[in-house]
């Protein structure tokens, strides 16, 4: 079976810092990751190859310089990367990315049928959760969301059993393949690479295909042009119109300033006094 | 949402509908349910939808969906109560329990027989699901997780909120020339309003046209979590919380004595649950719980924004942090300024004490 695994290259939020003054990104220096929700797809599918052969392919849409996303999914395991790359996929919004990942999937369909795609939950940047049920729509495939275990796959019947994470429990539900998976994190441990897949990665080819290689139809729907949502402003939280009221505190003699706090806590906010007097007429 | 954040000011640009998107108007609220029960996010957004309803002077509607029967009735006269005008009822067994592509259709189907101009569904595992299939499927706009919305009395569109990656900042997202504008909203973000049991309105019923055997996805079981994993955390009145501050593991203890001392429940940062001293259910944040409690107190936390979003509605907020220019203090109530190490277990003593609890002195 072929599947077919998106990921995302995305900037690793824990070195991101804010500019103190100017309140805005810092990126100088940040390195950039496979979006951590993406591994739990990549290593999904890793498992149904072993379990049954066939071939995995990792694609991205993104600029040049995120082929290092692609290399370390080949050094995991994965046999073939494609980066759909294009100036004019810039600036999309998830509906366009939606649109310019399912016509590369439909292009790579004709080379090789796909049985499975597989998202990530979602981006930490984007943050959407989005574009798996885009691709899933636009590609006419069955759509599972957060699944969390996938039961039984059988390729001849073309049959995947999953369980999938609902509100208020876990929906065992059967499909007819092609279906588009969008993984949940945690639902399996990540592999490390192998060192013979090191080696693989650092000398294997990855595909870039622009709009053309990717077969898209349609420019007019990628890219900014192609998005329907524009962020209109972008700002820093506001601060309280009211500045937090100061509690001294004196390393020397901590209790009290706990208990100068539970006093004003008493005596100025009366919602938390309700709460208050309430479990201690409860212990009482 | 823009894939790609961008942190210069953006030049407001006009947005002028075509004439056949202006035929669509009212705001409406997807109704989610499963297993009889109506999601709260569902009435807490029917607050809201009213609000903007107001604001536009057009119908807030409630969209119900569901098998026929009497629970599905109690859903769509719910809705009233919580504030909507009208009900479209989807009633079909096809629509017993939920799977995407049913719902899909029926939605869609909705959508382009009535045609409202914002829909706005809960940030669900349901609703996500759903949202992402129906915005696709009618090649509209659609803003994730949104923690505030405002109309634009200009030209009437939808301004979804939201925080942006990494940085302490939002981003306000509109929708150009499409119709419906689409937002999902995590659930206890918006407050919960208040019902009027007498209030009535029109239910209008759609028949969606679904034939089960034409339905590939089949739902063969349903296991419900176990009650144990019931979230109390959302619906506390007192959360205390804490972060990367508290310096390690061993000192998350403090937390819990005086979340026990309080009859509190635990929160923290995410920060706090990647460093692994505490398990992710307790997260509180963007991508984690929305908290609304009478008192939050925060230890070793930074204040940034995607914890900010998850807590900032509580009533009073208690800030104890080292250092006087961490931005929590923009938004606390109370500022202490010091070690949390030692501030935590003298309001542990000071709370026993006036709260009538035994305390031990740690040794
Ligand atoms: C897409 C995305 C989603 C996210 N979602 C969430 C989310 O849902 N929830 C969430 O919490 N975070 C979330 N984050 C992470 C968030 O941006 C912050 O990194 C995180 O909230 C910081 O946690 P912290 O305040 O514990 O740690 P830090 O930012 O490291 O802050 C620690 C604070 O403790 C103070 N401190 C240090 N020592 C002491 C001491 N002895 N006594 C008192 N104070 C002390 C420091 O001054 C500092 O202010 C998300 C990030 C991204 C990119
Ligand atoms: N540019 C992209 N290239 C490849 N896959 C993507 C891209 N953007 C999103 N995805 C996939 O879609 C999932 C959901 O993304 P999002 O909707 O941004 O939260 C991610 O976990 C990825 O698997």
């Amino acid at each position: 079976m072929h599947i077919v695994v998106c990921i995302k290259q995305v900037p690793d939020s824990a070195h991101i810092r804010v500019h103190p003054v100017t309140n805005t990104i810092m990126r100088q220096g940040v390195p950039a990751i496979i979006n951590p929700y993406d591994l739990f797809a990549i290593e999904a599918a890793l498992r149904l190859k072993d379990q049954l052969g066939g071939r995995v392919t990792v694609m991205s849409m993104g600029p040049t310089q995120a082929e290092p996303a692609l290399r370390k999914a080949i050094s995991l395991g994965c046999d073939e990367a494609i980066l759909v790359t294009d100036r004019i996929f810039a600036g999309a919004d998830t509906l366009a990315t939606s649109y310019v990942l399912a016509s590369a999937i439909r292009t790579l369909d004709k080379e090789m049928p796909v049985g499975l795609v597989f998202t990530g939950k979602q981006t930490i940047d984007g943050d959407t959760a989005q574009v798996g049920p885009g691709i899933a729509k636009r590609l006419d495939m069955q759509l599972l969301t957060y699944v969390s275990r996938i039961v039984e796959v059988d390729p001849a019947q073309r049959r995947i059993v999953v369980e999938r994470r609902a509100e208020g429990g876990v929906q065992v539900l059967e499909t007819a393949m092609p279906a588009l998976i969008t993984m949940l994190e945690g639902s399996n441990e990540i592999r490390f690479a192998s060192t013979p897949g090191m080696f693989r990665a650092a000398r294997a080819t990855i595909r870039h295909w622009d709009r053309n290689a990717a077969g898209i139809e349609d420019i007019k729907l990628v890219g900014l042009k192609g998005s329907p949502t524009i962020v209109s402003r972008v700002f820093g939280p506001a601060a309280r119109a009211e500045k937090a009221k100061p509690i001294p505190f004196d390393p020397a003699d901590p209790d009290s300033c706990a208990n100068n706090l539970l006093e004003r806590l008493l005596n100025e906010m009366p919602k938390v006094r309700k709460e208050l007097e309430q479990r201690r007429s409860d212990t009482q | 949402m823009s894939a790609t954040p961008t942190t210069k000011p953006v030049k407001k640009r006009k947005i002028k509908l075509d004439e056949h998107l202006l035929a669509y108007r009212g705001v409406w609220v997807f109704v989610e349910s499963e297993r009889g029960h109506v999601h709260p996010v569902s009435w807490e957004l029917m607050g809201q939808g009213r609000r903007l309803a107001d604001q536009l002077q057009v119908e807030l509607c409630a969209v119900a969906m569901g098998a026929p029967g009497p629970e599905l009735d109690t859903h769509c006269e719910a809705s009233f109560h919580y504030g909507a005008d009208r009900c479209y009822r989807v009633a079909s067994p096809v629509l017993r329990d939920y799977r995407n592509e049913p719902y899909t259709q029926a939605l869609t189907q909705l959508v382009n027989a009535h045609k409202p101009e914002i829909l706005f569904l809960g940030a669900t595992t349901l609703g996500r699901d759903l949202a992402g299939s129906v915005a696709t499927t009618l090649k509209t706009g659609l803003t994730a997780d949104c923690t505030e919305l405002a109309i634009d009395p200009e030209d009437r569109c939808l301004l979804a909120t939201r925080p942006t990656f990494g940085g302490s900042l939002l981003c306000t997202i509109a929708t150009l020339n499409y119709r419906p504008q689409m937002a999902t909203i995590r659930h206890r973000v918006m407050p919960m309003p208040e019902p009027q049991p007498e209030r009535r309105g029109l239910i209008v019923d759609f028949e969606p046209g679904l034939v089960e055997d034409s339905i590939v996805t089949k739902l063969l079981d349903f296991l419900p979590d176990a009650l144990g994993d019931k979230q109390h955390l959302p619906y506390a009145k007192i959360v205390v919380a804490g972060g990367k501050g508290l310096g390690k593991a061993e000192n998350f203890r403090l937390v819990w004595d005086l979340a026990g001392v309080l009859g509190a429940e635990v929160g923290a940062t995410r920060a706090a649950i990647h460093a692994g001293w505490i398990t992710p259910d307790r997260q509180v944040g963007q991508t984690g719980k929305t908290v609304r409690p009478a008192l939050y107190i925060a230890a070793g936390i930074s204040g940034a924004i995607q914890h900010r979003v998850g807590m900032e509605s509580s009533d009073c907020i208690v800030a104890i942090n080292n250092d006087a220019n961490a931005p929590i203090f923009d938004f606390a109530h109370y500022a202490l300024v010091g070690d949390c190490v030692s501030v935590l277990p003298a309001l542990t003593k000071a709370f026993a004490s006036y709260l009538g609890k035994p305390f031990k002195e740690a040794t």
